[in-house]
């Protein structure tokens, strides 16, 4: 071999390795979980995770009012869930939400100049049904939202509508002639993959079976389809997603229905698929006979919250930080709430 | 023969026009005429054609382009006949088998019918093929190894889309026609049935298939590496050694200890490419009809090591500790 070959054949592999090289991602992090062998490893990618902590932080809290004096009830009218509330505390929350939920709009977004107790705007309707829901999320799902809780922010961020809802989705046009299997189509619920495209609708507000895998060794007549487990697939998907995690976050994935050798964080997450549930039969499905068409879907159901709408890509919405300790005031629901909602779904 | 020193084919294999053995009766089977392409001598024999179709080829062919077309026009018909979204989404688009609720009845066309339609000129196709393999074997004097070798993956496909759904009683439990599903199908097969990796037909035909890629590259690498002795010429050297093949069996003994010999070497690499769809087929029909959750099996049977639990308090089905 001539020297102008050897020189060639270098040339060659240097451009190779440099040309890969800047191709390649910077590494990703990976933390052990389990015991050695398990293959339990939650892998990060640095720049996600910078994003996550940029977009997850909690605006400061104004300064608490005292819970003395008269109560709104007494002062307003048409106070429905919050009318425990003293009329610093509510003035102070009402502040708040303004802030988290219409700082463009202010007060007009809900109220009408004409008398602020007026239900004239379908705005201020749904705002009552959801203090109901964050209310009732907080006092009885802390299986799921432990101390940190929610408040208006763990999911409005500032915005009218939350960044990700979800309604019941028909699919793409379809030659009339043909039944759509409900999949094989681009999607971005599942993790763009092939998988059905709507993996809300049976789980989030109907309460079909997640649990397809078989529980014994041999056949005893468990008869859930390959195409079931493709549906579920797709949900898992919409978790690893919402939450940006990899399976392992939950799952051992050697045997992903086993919950003796999951993590306590799958646990966290079946309750939250109860309390995602109810939050969508229970309270956003009661808006819509009057919710105006632009707030629906396709099908006329109302834009409606999955796992996303408080996780945002965080694997606990804004990080974990505890926000509710600031808001005692939706802590708890009142009897009015109680059974007006909660007396229903239990 | 210094042309054999690089990773290249140097040799362009080229002759004047020759049609082949003379065949009897069936000659006019054998159709086009003959061609030569320099760039096919880059890959393998100058010379293209004459090809030897027969009614089964042709017939296969048809066959297979109504397979074919069936699910081109489904996947077409799921986007609204919007060619832009035909290609752009291509990867994605699929025809499904029927849903569950048919089980093993005819569906409508529109809900999986056309499913079954393809599946059966697919399979029609694939076994004419199969018995051209088989006859054309014949007509030049050959036995057939060839034909079942094919058999064998055909075994494999018949498996997946025939015998098993079959055996589960369901069309629905086969693999849809599609890129991406036909691969999300894999993996939710797996899902459903308690992890793959666990079922010893599934460890077998993975040994099998890295085997035979293996045994191919070895292959490969120690006919090129003698043929400067002459080693390129194989079936010679099975009953008449010579320094090439002295060589080559030399150096896999140094290196191992153990050598096959030129004709064994064949052999292997037959039985290793044939057992990973059979082994692979044999895996696929167990599961659902025999063996439900392949990692309780694995446990049943002890090869499925128990870990630590991850955390110091083992974590419970919360609707187990509901219920207490």
């Amino acid at each position: 071999m001539n020297i102008t070959k050897t020189l060639k054949i270098a040339a060659v592999a240097l451009s190779g390795a440099l040309f890969l090289a800047a191709c390649d991602a910077p590494p990703p992090e990976s933390v052990q979980r389990g015991p050695a062998g398990t293959g339990m490893v939650l892998i990060y990618n640095g720049d996600d995770l910078d994003n996550v902590v940029a977009n997850n932080t909690v605006p400061e809290a104004p300064p608490q009012l005292p819970a003395g004096g008269p109560k709104a009830s007494e002062i307003y009218q048409n106070v429905e869930v919050l009318g425990d509330l003293s009329i610093g505390q509510f003035t102070r929350l009402m502040t708040s939400i303004t802030e988290w939920v219409s700082p463009e709009e202010g007060c007009n977004y809900c109220h009408v100049a004409e008398g602020f107790h007026l239900d004239t705007k379908y705005t201020k309707k749904v705002a009552r049904v959801m203090l109901a829901m964050t209310q009732r999320a907080n006092q009885d799902y802390g299986d799921h939202v432990g101390n940190a809780g929610v408040t208006c922010y763990t999911c409005h961020r500032g915005k009218n509508i939350p960044e990700y809802v979800w309604t019941t989705d028909p699919g793409g046009p379809h030659a009339a002639g043909i039944t759509t299997a409900m999949q094989n189509i681009a999607s971005e619920a599942a993790g763009n993959t092939s998988l059905p495209f709507d993996p809300f609708t049976p789980y989030f507000e109907q309460a079909q079976s997640i649990r397809v895998a078989g529980d014994t060794a041999l056949p005893e007549g468990n008869n859930s389809s390959i195409k079931q487990t493709e549906w579920i697939y797709s949900l898992m998907m919409h978790f690893s997603d919402s939450l940006g995690v990899n399976c392992t976050h939950c799952h051992n994935t050697r045997a992903f229905s086993d919950w003796e050798q999951s993590s306590p964080e799958r646990v966290k997450a079946w309750h939250g698929i109860q309390m995602v549930r109810e939050m969508n039969t229970q309270f956003i499905n009661r808006t819509t006979d009057w919710l105006p068409e632009h707030r629906k879907g396709p099908l006329g159901d109302p834009l409606k919250v999955n796992c996303g709408t408080c996780h945002q890509g965080a694997y606990q919405p804004l990080l974990g930080a505890n926000m509710i300790n600031d808001y005692p005031t939706l802590k708890t629901y009142n009897e009015a709430t109680k059974a007006a909602y909660v007396d229903d779904a239990e | 023969m210094i042309e054999y020193q690089n990773i290249f084919t140097q040799v362009q294999v080229d002759a004047p026009d020759y049609p082949g053995v003379p065949i009897g009766r069936d000659e006019y089977n054998r159709v086009g005429g003959i061609t030569h392409s320099w760039l096919a001598g880059k890959l393998g024999d100058a010379q293209i054609g004459p090809i030897y179709l027969g009614p089964f080829g042709v017939l296969s062919i048809i066959f297979g382009f109504m397979a074919f077309e069936i699910i081109g026009l489904n996947m077409w018909a799921s986007v609204n006949w919007d060619p832009i979204e035909f290609i752009r989404q291509l990867p994605w688009l699929a025809l499904e088998p029927p849903p569950p609720q048919y089980g093993l009845s005819i569906p409508p066309l529109n809900d999986g019918g056309w499913w079954l339609l393809a599946g059966f000129f697919l399979t029609a196709s694939i076994l004419l093929w199969w018995w051209r393999t088989f006859t054309l074997s014949q007509r030049l004097g050959m036995s057939n190894y060839l034909a079942w070798a094919f058999g064998a993956a055909i075994w494999l496909y018949l498996v997946l889309g025939f015998f098993r759904p079959i055996l589960m009683g369901s069309w629905s439990e086969a693999v849809p026609f599609g890129l991406f599903p036909h691969l999300d199908w894999t993996a939710a097969f797996s899902l459903r049935y308690g992890n793959l990796f666990y079922n010893p037909f599934h460890m077998l035909s993975i040994a099998f298939l890295y085997g035979s890629a293996i045994l191919f590259a070895m292959h490969g690498a120690t006919i090129l590496a003698v043929s400067r002795y002459g080693g390129d010429r194989e079936i010679d050297q099975v009953t008449d050694i010579g320094t090439a093949g002295e060589r080559s069996m030399l150096y896999w003994r140094w290196v191992m200890g153990f050598n096959a010999s030129m004709e064994s070497i064949h052999r292997w690499a037959w039985w290793f490419a044939v057992l990973t769809v059979i082994t692979g087929g044999i895996g696929i029909l167990l599961t659902g009809t025999v063996v439900e959750n392949w990692y309780l099996w694995g446990v049943k049977h002890g090869i499925a090591p128990a870990y630590p639990a991850i955390e110091a308090t083992p974590v419970m089905d919360p609707l187990m500790t509901e219920a207490q």
